[in-house]
């Protein structure tokens, strides 16, 4: 496939990026772009490098060979911090949270509001702003005390999507927020989703698997197959049943080869 | 137990939450039973009441001077191995380290003027503590097995050092009065550091991730918590305190003995630790649950030996004691937590 054109409005560009884990090439030239304010759906089989590239635009890996650019600019990640610095935020399939703390320390796990110039923590503030926060995302939880051992998957899940896109994100990557969800808890997700689709502050990368919850969403949607973007299409000029036969049809094609 | 973490910060308000009309007594009762630090202080008082009854001596003023000379080091000891077992270490060196920071000072003594000793000898213990961090965090050799590689160097060293015979302690001065030189400045610095390990855990960004690192390591480090770091500046801290109670106790017995400290007050400690609620396996623990839990053996220590329990007969019953709380703690805390959900 063709790589696509740069647009002036893309925030984040990935060009050429290639990662090997010793013998395995786990992405083998990968040309993604992101535009404002859109969320773009990444598809793909187990194994075809999703969370590789997830991990090299958080800067959790580094990139053997290829560049990234946000806003036009070229970045080198060195590290996760560093790429939150830059305003992306990532929300991981084990959501990073602390089983042990509570629903507003987990909010503000590394950002935690202080007392300045006093090193000790504001937990009346965080409070407030969390439940602010989770008020305004229209997530309901019992209460923000508990620990978050005692929440459910989806309101783990809201927790860590509300913690990224509070952190001033730009760019927001969801690692397969669906998956292990039951269809009430998933729903709640895809509307959190859109809710911040509508406000279009935030560009977001959904991970999934299940494409109807992909197309619903989704502005745009790409399909890595064996570390390359094999197909990138409007969701409004895609079917669930092209995105299937896609997939399908590179099984047959390995299966056949092999 | 996982709960302790918000607890500390949070149950205040959740307790008052109960409504104004909440009386005193209820009040008492779930506190008691929200807070493990409150059910061990309890067993502390009780216990205190028990000796008391049975030998008048027990609180007379030489004997609560007794009290607190046996376990200020073992409370101080403690806080460093909360803070190290909470983000899911553990330093077994800590005691030899204790018996390793006198010999420091002595030996700087003779370079330096004493306070500077002291600040070097701290500043040593703080680099055992890098060394057990470095080998553990990015050689991965479980602390475990670093620390008890560090126990055993250190036990050597402290002899070799000294020639195997006990060296003088500094002459007194302002600093040696300050530092164990009166009956109780060892438990008056120990609740100094007590108040203060405290407020470090539950009230600053380093104690709530001293608390994430032990309960998800992957997590912490994905929401951009330097993970490492953390552990490393747990394993110094925990090395500087060992050294801190150790200089205090060479200048408390007048003497800079080699053989001082060892692995027993470090199994006593964490013993404390765990009596006190602090979990082996990381994620939750408390400072003032295991100053109460120190508090609980030095009395059985010493209210046995008042009633002439034989030492051979005491270790029977300090290992049954530990075995009979370290049950109950996890039966209390099972039940605490099934009771909350």
């Amino acid at each position: 496939m063709t790589p696509p054109e740069p647009e002036d409005n893309d925030i984040l560009r990935a060009e050429n990026i290639v990662k090997r884990f010793g013998a395995l090439t786990a992405l083998d030239g990968v040309t993604l772009h992101l535009r404002k304010g859109e969320v773009l759906g990444l598809i793909g089989d187990n194994g075809a490098g999703k969370s590789t590239l997830i991990k090299i635009i958080t800067g959790y890996h580094r990139p053997d060979s290829g560049t990234l650019s946000i806003e036009g600019q070229d970045v080198q990640l060195k590290s996760v911090s560093q790429a939150r610095g830059l305003g992306i935020e990532t929300v991981f399939q084990d959501l990073a949270l602390v089983n042990e703390l509570s629903v507003f320390h987990n909010m503000f796990l590394n950002s935690e509001v202080t007392f300045k110039p006093l090193p000790f923590l504001n937990n009346r503030e965080m409070k407030k702003r969390t439940r602010k926060y989770l008020e305004d995302m229209g997530v309901k939880i019992q209460s923000i005390d508990v620990e978050v051992a005692q929440l459910s998957g989806g309101q783990r899940q809201a927790i860590a999507v509300a913690r990224s896109v509070y952190s001033d994100a730009k760019i927001l990557l969801l690692d397969e927020p669906l998956a292990a969800m039951g269809a009430k808890e998933g729903a709640m997700i895809l509307d959190l989703v859109q809710r911040l689709k509508e406000k279009r502050e935030v560009s977001i990368i959904l991970i999934a698997h299940n494409y109807a919850q992909v197309l619903e969403v989704c502005d745009r949607v790409n399909l890595l197959q064996h570390g390359k973007i094999a197909y990138d299409e409007k969701a409004s000029s895609t079917s669930i049943e092209e995105l299937t036969e896609l997939v399908v049809a590179e099984y047959r094609k390995a299966r056949e080869t092999a | 137990m996982a709960k302790q973490a918000t607890d500390e910060i949070s149950t205040a308000d959740r307790v008052d939450a109960g409504g104004p009309r909440t009386d005193g007594v209820a009040r008492l009762a779930t506190a008691l039973w929200r807070r493990r630090e409150a059910s061990i202080a309890l067993v502390a008082i009780l216990l205190l009441l028990y000796f008391q009854s049975s030998n008048d001596a027990f609180l007379s003023q030489g004997n609560i001077r007794g009290l607190a000379q046996s376990g200020y080091a073992t409370a101080i000891i403690a806080c460093g191995l909360v803070m190290l077992l909470i983000c899911g270490e553990i330093d077994l060196s800590v005691g030899s380290v204790m018996g390793f920071a006198p010999i420091i000072v002595y030996l700087a003594d003779q370079e330096f003027v004493f306070p500077i000793a002291v600040v070097v000898a701290l500043l040593v213990t703080s680099l055992v503590g890098l060394l057990n961090g470095v080998i553990t965090v990015y050689l991965r050799v479980p602390s475990f097995v670093t620390t008890l590689g560090t126990l055993f160097l250190l036990t050597g060293l402290n002899v070799t050092l000294t020639d195997g015979f006990p060296k003088p302690a500094p002459e007194e001065s302002g600093l040696t009065r300050i530092l164990g030189g009166g009956a109780f400045s060892g438990i008056a610095w120990a609740l100094i550091i007590v108040v203060l390990m405290h407020l470090l855990l539950t009230r600053t960004r380093w104690g709530l991730h001293t608390f994430a690192v032990g309960g998800n390591l992957v997590g912490a480090s994905e929401a951009g918590v330097r993970v490492n770091r953390v552990k490393i500046g747990n394993f110094m801290l925990c090395s500087a305190l060992g050294g801190f109670a150790g200089i205090m106790e060479a200048i408390r017995i007048n003497s800079v003995d080699p053989l001082a400290g060892g692995p027993n007050v470090m199994f006593l400690a964490v013993s404390a630790a765990v009596i006190g609620g602090t979990a082996l396996a990381g994620g939750a623990g408390t400072i003032i649950g295991a100053f109460f839990g120190t508090a609980v053996l030095a009395i059985l220590r010493n209210g046995f030996t008042l009633q002439g329990v034989s030492a051979n007969t005491f270790n029977i019953i300090l290992g049954i004691s530990i075995l009979v709380a370290m049950t109950l703690n996890v039966y209390v805390g099972r039940l605490r937590r099934s009771g909350k959900t």
